[in-house]
């Protein structure tokens, strides 16, 4: 281990809040969307949600259970693959967390590619578990870092899961909020549209609005979304940091040099 | 020895006939790379990938390499490094066929199996995209309750599971731990090949602590020694994912060429 590295490895000193990054904005205004929950479930390719459910856990008042998919020490499943979604089909999950190559205005998700499917422009993954997940976990929180119009679209061009759903159809579950690089909209399930919530320090009403494809509602007065607290970037760069690199190393490296 | 059938790599492969359906776990789970390896040296071909529920470099391999004609998946991805550059050239150029899935579908389908069912209930779905495109997807009525409407999958029975463990014993009786999605796949396939870090002389059904996290040799066709057989994955509990060289890989794959040489360099 070189000199740097041992240094690296030591928990960082709490900064002045206005010394936070955008990711830890992020962590901690998904960490407040979980604040008393029961269990919290994270899937692939999540790394910022992943290190919000590890913040909003040690914050917790009452025991809150995390389950990080792909991870061996926060994650207690022993029935393989399935039992996250058989857990999440009893209503056993709380929350979870999707996000998308393409969202739309009524929450639709698009985890498969660009173009007229099956002869895409651009592929992407795949749907992953959201065509199931987001109908049955309670609050489920799309996050998407990128905040454009390539990305928040009118309308996604394949929706891996429907953002609402017609009566009748069983749904305990769906979308709850949407987080960007700029903002939070909250999302109205009745009249499946989403709402301003909170505009990150940097950005404007002007600078969403350019950068959204869809039409959203907005309250009079916008609030500023407020910044992590020093007790929470404190543990953002110390436990939940080292925590977070177990399962998403490159990630832990690129923000705190941990690893 | 008590039935158990002990092969090389190569061997082992060579059961897996061009056109075979092959269930495979997801990188974080236990996964056969250097069974992978020889695949693609015996130059299979036609290969029907069912990824449970999904796949990375072990995918993006066999893609690459031309042994596959379908792949059946929840997503192909190389996790924090990115897209999986063959799978999405190999999608796009139309070289393979994709069925798109998600997780808990492929799970369900091969439950169905598991319990000789030809088809499996599942929650959701209903206003996907998923359900327009997969005609073999239905939407039925929970017959217990008028009106309810819920999505019907077939089974799903793999010709083969492939996958790799930290052990098995003497008997053939391989040890998988709380990576039971391998359990599943092992009971919805006709057979089941694995390759293990070392057999021990042991008997796993004799320890009350490891019985349950066995898959009894009935299920296993075949089994070879592979130390370092998940490599450059990692084998949760025996060793950690060789990042700097998954990594490599990444890079490497997003060009033909540089993906040929790949292959080359590491013996497949």
């Amino acid at each position: 281990m070189t000199g740097a590295e041992a240094q690296s490895q030591q928990a960082p000193a709490v900064l002045p809040e206005q010394d936070h990054t955008k990711t830890e904005l992020l962590i901690a205004v998904i960490a407040r969307m979980l604040d008393g929950l029961g269990h919290v479930a994270v899937g692939a390719s999540s790394p910022i949600p992943g290190a919000a459910a590890l913040v909003a856990r040690a914050r917790a008042k009452q025991f809150l259970r995390v389950s990080v998919l792909a991870s061996q020490r926060h994650n207690d499943f022993t029935d393989g693959g399935r039992e996250l979604f058989d857990c999440a089909a009893q209503g056993r999950i709380d929350a979870f967390f999707l996000g998308g190559g393409q969202i739309d205005g009524q929450a639709n998700v698009n985890l498969v590619g660009l173009g007229d499917y099956p002869e895409l422009d651009v592929r992407f993954a795949g749907s992953y578990g959201s065509a199931y997940l987001y109908f049955l976990v309670p609050r489920v929180i799309l996050f998407r870092q990128e905040h454009s119009r390539r990305v928040l679209v009118p309308k996604v061009d394949f929706i891996s899961a429907p953002g609402i759903s017609p009566p009748g159809i069983y749904r305990p579950g769906g979308p709850h909020a949407l987080v960007t690089e700029r903002c939070v909209f909250s999302f109205d399930r009745a009249a499946g549209r989403f709402t301003l919530q909170s505009i990150h320090p940097g950005d404007s009403l002007e600078s969403v609005r350019d950068n959204t494809g869809f039409d959203f509602d907005c309250p009079a007065q916008v609030a500023e979304t407020p910044p992590p607290s020093g007790e929470i970037l404190a543990l953002i760069r110390g436990q939940v940091g080292v925590g977070i690199a177990e399962v998403y190393p490159k990630f832990a490296r690129k923000v705190w040099g941990i690893g | 020895m008590n039935g158990i059938v002990v092969v090389t790599v190569e061997e082992l492969v060579a059961r897996i006939v061009d056109g075979a359906m092959v269930a495979v776990p997801p990188d974080y789970s236990f996964v056969a790379m250097a069974a992978t390896r020889a695949l693609i040296r015996r130059g299979a071909r036609d290969l029907h990938l069912l990824a449970v529920p999904q796949s990375g470099i072990q995918a993006d391999m066999l893609i690459g390499a031309g042994c596959v004609a379908l792949v059946e998946t929840a997503a192909i991805s190389l996790g924090e490094l990115g897209a999986a550059p063959q799978f999405t050239a190999a999608v796009k150029s139309g070289k393979i066929s994709i069925r798109d899935s998600t997780c808990p579908a492929i799970h369900a389908g091969l439950q169905a199996s598991e319990k000789g069912l030809p088809f499996m209930p599942l929650r959701g779905l209903i206003g996907s995209d998923l359900l327009r495109v997969r005609d073999d997807w239905k939407v039925s009525e929970n017959p217990f309750k008028q009106g309810d409407q819920i999505v019907v999958l077939p089974a799903i029975s793999p010709d083969f599971a492939l996958f790799h463990a930290p052990f098995a014993d003497r008997n053939g009786n391989i040890w998988v731990g709380r990576r039971r999605e391998l359990v599943t796949m092992a009971h919805a396939a006709r057979h089941t090949l694995v390759t293990v870090e070392e057999i021990r002389d042991i008997n796993l059904m004799e320890d009350e602590g490891l019985a349950g996290g066995s898959i009894p040799a009935l299920y296993v066709t075949a089994l070879a020694e592979a130390p370092n057989g998940a490599w450059p994955l990692g084998l949760p509990g025996e060793y950690a994912p060789d990042d700097a060289h998954l990594a490599y890989y990444a890079k490497q794959a997003k060009s033909d060429d540089g993906f040929q040489d790949y292959l080359v360099e590491h013996g497949a």
